[in-house]
């Protein structure tokens, strides 16, 4: 086995076409756990976490943020990037233990693309645009045309996933997440709810309850019809509760050993009543 | 999480917080477990497993895997020398499978090569022909003479009734249910690894090894190896936990039988996945009880049928049954009983040995109906426990008669007294809710509940079976040196130890010999049983010496010894003014003794389930407080607060950590633990989706040591490794009751079975 270890994005791609089928590796928190599994028997890895243009991430003049890729969680739990994108701080925080979000990225969480990626129902919530980039092409991609099913995702085998960018929204966000243990477990059912005061709208989009993040586009309109989303400060309980009746028909889970599907449909459900209560009260 | 007050402690002699030898090495990640031995020239070995509950083999075809390079040896059935099966009571489980394989993860053959990978490959290359058969996985089902026998000793592994006083008198009150206990895994962290040295001449093989009981281990691997127990030598390695998942042979044989084909030493060690499929569980139970009570809520008869699910093989399946039926009535007086027990084959994972042995099930049920009778009756938790309270000398429904300390009024009325925690602040953490960093619940969304749970659980090895332990102590030049097999699996044995010999010979240093085969057998570390069988030997060894010590100085110094005795480090005369110390006294001689401990015999039960079957017992209180998010089913348990009958704190900081330790394993097996099964299939064998409880879900633990000495036990002192979790898992599961009002019958409990 090779590993490559450049050191910018230039240095990354020409690994990348000396060795086509090169894995790249992140934090290493869902890879490792693949090779550990035997589940993948990677020839070559390009490791990425020596490029500093993937852990940085800055605000750009259109009121928007972009992210790289190689940015760990324990950097959007805290300071500016809290501030600015609470939700994502949030479900950053429900990610493992401190050391997986020392190392973890959401570049690894869309190179896996898994529907329990605790980073995803916030990109879907926030619309965001994943930039992918190879050594002679660079796209942008809707988070919604991105991720295509159950660990699937558009990207090329010869991209890098350098980053996503994200508004900076006017209106309460948050994350809650559904475990069967307090800490460090993999999601059940979660939800990520961003208000847009400027649009007078509400994002919600659902993790674990389908084969990709859910965005509830139904639940949305019909909330949008109930309430003034720009200047309400507070919002009817049976608003609330039929919010969240509509969120959880939305929903498409499954059974399997870490939950059933009535149980998330529940769940998710509950969560999004409490988010729009949430996004109401303070 | 609590904190034991370090007093200034001069010397490490018993009732001191002597701290563990291991633990900074422990902390610090350089101490070696059995995983980390490294031998010159040694190969890897590596374990072909069954991925069938059920099957026939018709064909192993070794061929491809032996021509790879690297491979040294293929192994299977064919290849055991010796006894073809293995087992702790009943030999019924084959080395390697051979005409079917009962469970998944049975072992089929074995592997040694130069590396990891290469064994990888090679068990890749081994073609196994199998038929697959449709598994027998419902005990109900399987105990039914009509259904088919996976094993050619039955399906029904032990059958034992208890019928005690009046079989047909009932109460005014009747109250019962049915319980249902999940399959929980012992989850220790140090993973299953062994090193096996041949001898030369391949007449004989050194195992270094992480286990519970390393005499039993080697009559078990001698039996196979066809070798004589003297030619088999066991050392024990870095032990990492046990809970009861190391009292079974896993990879001893495996591994001693690859030595001895190639000639090499060879390395083997489980990953977490196959760790799960390499030992047993805890039984998964089916339990109905019926208690009859006077209007008062005095308890006139218990009824119970208890179906144990022991899963492919024997394993401990009989012994287990036996605590579990014969725990039915808890702590608590009780004339009249009926109780049929069934520990039935299956096609799941084995089940055996696992703390708290059969109690755990039987007490999940008990105090449930405990918690029934008291709402039936209009009384408090606490009070239908009280009034039911067992005491020392109460005939208990085996007829044996409690000798033990019974202090269980005391831990009730103790542990009630515990203060309650605070109620939620409003600026209260989030991250203390239920739910925990998903940050799912707001205050309003959370009741908090109160439960309590009470248990009696005995200690040692029962039904005539004599686990006695020894121990040598050699006293040269004021250091005292002890020899003994005792696993030390994290328990604090090697701490205790010195402290003993500190206390009984006045001395300083004391050196532990290595644990191995070259002395009598220990016993094995489980059952709450080494303190008091091993501390016993310890005790009992140095003690000789002293005698003779006392000889030596008295004749030396024509002192009659009886007049002697230690003083801090020296030995004085108790009616004069001589005084030497013990350094000085043994400068240039060597005193050494061995002592072997027994306890009192026991006995078999009869037909009826009569007989002083048990040893001595323990008793502990728990009581919950746990904050619910009722509408998710989500829970965070706040506070347990309990008051534990320990004999006597020999010590505070060891005490403590098993305390807390249990408390937390309790815990585990009420809100997640669990084994999950699929028609014999495991399907969550990783601890991405086996939860253990993190920092975030772990309570407060208020702990209070209830100190009567236990006059049968050399040091006074009670086990104290089980209790801790038995009785806790009732307690948060009435907790959740409370704050519910759900009847919730299974552990572990599902957020689902909470909020649906
Ligand atoms: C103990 C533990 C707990 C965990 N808990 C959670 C949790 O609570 N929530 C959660 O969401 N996840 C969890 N995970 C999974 C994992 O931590 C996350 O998915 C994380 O975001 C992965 O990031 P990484 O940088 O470590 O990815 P890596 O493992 O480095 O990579 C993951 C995948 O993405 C690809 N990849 C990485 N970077 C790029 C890139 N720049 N461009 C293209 N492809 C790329 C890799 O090739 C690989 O296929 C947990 C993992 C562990 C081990």
């Amino acid at each position: 086995m090779t590993v490559a270890v450049p050191l910018s994005l230039n240095e990354a791609f020409d690994a990348l076409s000396r060795t086509p089928d090169a894995r790249l590796i992140q934090g290493g928190t869902d890879l490792m756990v693949e090779i550990n599994f035997n589940h993948v028997k990677p020839v070559d890895v390009i490791a990425l976490r020596r490029i500093k243009e993937l852990r940085t991430w800055q605000v750009n003049s259109n009121n928007t943020i972009t992210i790289g890729s190689g940015v760990p969680y324990q950097e959007m739990e805290v300071g500016q990037l809290k501030e600015l994108l609470p939700a994502l701080a949030e479900a950053a925080r429900t990610v493992g233990s401190p050391q997986i979000r020392a190392a973890g990225t959401l570049g690894g969480n869309l190179g896996t693309c898994s529907p329990a990626g605790d980073g995803l129902p916030v990109l879907f919530a926030l619309d965001a645009i994943v930039h992918l980039q190879s050594a002679v092409t660079s796209r942008e991609l809707s988070i919604h045309e991105f991720m295509l099913g159950v660990k699937r995702n558009a990207r090329h085998a010869n991209e890098i996933i350098t980053g996503v960018t994200v508004p900076i929204l006017d209106g309460w966000q948050g994350y809650a997440k559904v475990g069967v243990r307090n800490a460090m477990v993999i999601s059940v059912a979660s939800a990520c709810l961003a208000v847009d005061k400027k649009n007078n709208s509400v994002r919600i989009a659902l993790g674990a309850v389908g084969p990709t993040i859910i965005r509830c586009r139904d639940a949305e309109s019909w909330l949008v019809q109930q309430l003034d989303l720009t200047t309400a400060t507070s919002i009817d309980t049976t608003i609330a509760q039929e919010f969240g009746r509509r969120v959880a028909l939305e929903s498409k889970p499954i059974d399997d050993h870490r939950s059933t599907a009535e149980y998330r449909r529940h769940a998710v459900g509950v969560l999004a009543q409490r988010l729009i209560t949430r996004a109401y009260t303070s | 999480m609590s904190t034991v007050k370090q007093d200034t402690r001069l010397r490490d002699i018993l009732g001191t917080s002597a701290l563990r030898p291991d633990g900074v090495a422990k902390v610090m990640g350089s101490f070696s477990f059995s995983s980390d031995m490294w031998a010159e020239n040694m190969l890897w070995g590596a374990t072909l497993r069954s991925p069938h509950p059920y099957a026939r083999i018709i064909s192993i075809d070794t061929t491809a895997a032996l021509l790879i390079s690297g491979v040294s040896a293929v192994i299977t059935a064919q290849d055991v020398p010796g006894k073809a099966t293995y087992g702790l009571i009943s030999a019924d489980q084959p080395v390697f499978a051979s005409e079917f394989v009962r469970y998944m993860g049975e072992p089929v053959a074995a592997v040694a090569a130069d590396h990891p990978e290469t064994c990888r490959r090679a068990l890749a290359a081994i073609i196994v022909n199998y038929e697959v058969l449709t598994p027998v996985v419902d005990p109900e089902l399987a105990m039914l003479a009509t259904t088919e026998q996976i094993h050619p000793d039955g399906n029904l592994i032990r059958h034992q009734r208890i019928i005690c006083g009046d079989p047909h008198i009932s109460g005014n009150i009747t109250v019962e249910g049915n319980y249902t206990i999940g399959m929980q895994d012992q989850a220790f962290l140090g993973l299953e690894a062994a090193m096996a040295f041949p001898d030369s001449g391949g007449n004989g093989v050194e195992l270094h090894i992480a286990t519970q009981w390393l005499h039993e281990d080697r009559g078990q691997i001698a039996a196979c190896l066809k070798l004589p127990e003297d030619n088999v030598r066991l050392v024990l390695g870095g032990v990492g936990g046990a809970f009861g998942a190391r009292e079974d042979i896993s990879l001893q044989v495996h591994c001693c039988l690859l030595a001895l084909r190639t000639g090499r030493p060879i390395k083997m060690q489980y990953s977490r996945e196959e760790s799960f499929f390499g030992h047993v569980h805890r039984h998964p139970a089916k339990i109905w009880m019926k208690h009859h009570a006077t209007k008062e809520g005095k308890i006139v008869k218990v009824e119970s049928r208890m179906v144990f699910d022991g899963g492919a093989y024997t394993s401990t399946s009989p012994a287990v049954l036996i605590n579990g039926i014969t725990h039915t009535q808890g702590p608590y007086q009780c004339d009249n009983a009926v109780v049929d027990g069934y520990a039935v084959r299956t096609n799941n994972p084995p089940c055996g040995a696992m703390r708290g042995f059969g109690v755990v099930q039987a007490c999940f049920a008990h105090e449930s109906q405990m918690d029934k009778l008291a709402q039936a009756c209009g009384l408090s938790p606490v009070d239908v426990r009280l009034i039911n309270a067992m005491h020392t000398g109460d005939k208990l429904i085996t007829g044996q008669v409690m000798e033990s300390v019974a202090p269980v009024e005391r831990c009730i009325r103790e542990t009630d007294a515990i203060p309650m925690p605070e109620t939620l602040a409003p600026n209260a953490n989030v991250l203390e809710f239920p739910g925990g960093s998903g940050r799912t619940a707001d205050r309003h969304n959370i009741v908090r509940g109160i439960g309590w749970g009470v248990s009696m659980k005995n200690l040692m090895y029962s039904e005539g079976f004599d686990d006695y332990a020894t121990a040598r102590c050699t006293l040269s030049n004021g250091i005292a040196s002890l020899k003994f097999a005792t696993s030390e699996v994290g328990q604090g044995f090697v701490t205790l130890a010195p402290q003993i010999a500190r206390s009984v010979l006045g001395v300083d240093d004391v050196v532990l010999e290595t644990s191995d085969t070259q002395i009598g057998s220990a016993g094995s570390t489980s059952a709450s049983r080494q303190t008091w069988m091993s501390g016993g030997a310890v005790d009992g060894a140095c003690r000789l010496v002293r005698e003779r010590l006392f000889e030596h100085v008295g004749k030396l110094h024509n002192i009659d010894p009886i007049r002697l005795m230690i003083e801090h480090t020296d030995v004085i005369d108790t009616i004069g003014t001589f005084r030497i110390s013990v350094a000085e006294a043994t400068q240039g001689i060597t005193l050494s003794e061995t002592f072997e401990h027994h306890h009192r015999k026991t006995e078999d039960l009869d037909a009826n389930g009569q007989g002083n079957c048990h040893v001595a017992f323990a008793f502990v209180a728990h009581r919950a407080v746990v904050d619910v998010d009722v509408e998710l089913g989500l829970v965070k348990v706040v506070q347990i607060a309990t008051a534990q009958d320990v004999g006597r704190v020999l010590n505070p900081l060891s005490a403590i950590g098993q305390i807390e330790g249990g408390i937390a394993q309790g815990l585990g097996l009420a809100v997640m633990e669990e084994i999950i099964m699929d028609n014999g299939r495991v399907k969550n064998p990783s601890f991405t989706d086996y939860l253990l409880p993190t920092a975030l879900d772990a309570p407060h633990v208020v702990a209070i040591m209830i100190e009567e000495a236990e006059p049968q036990a050399p040091l006074g002192a009670k086990g104290i490794g089980e209790p801790p979790c038995i009785s806790v898992t009732p307690a948060i599961i009435a907790a959740i009751r409370a704050a519910t009002g759900k009847a919730l019958s299974r552990v572990p409990v599902r957020p689902q079975d909470i909020c649906l």
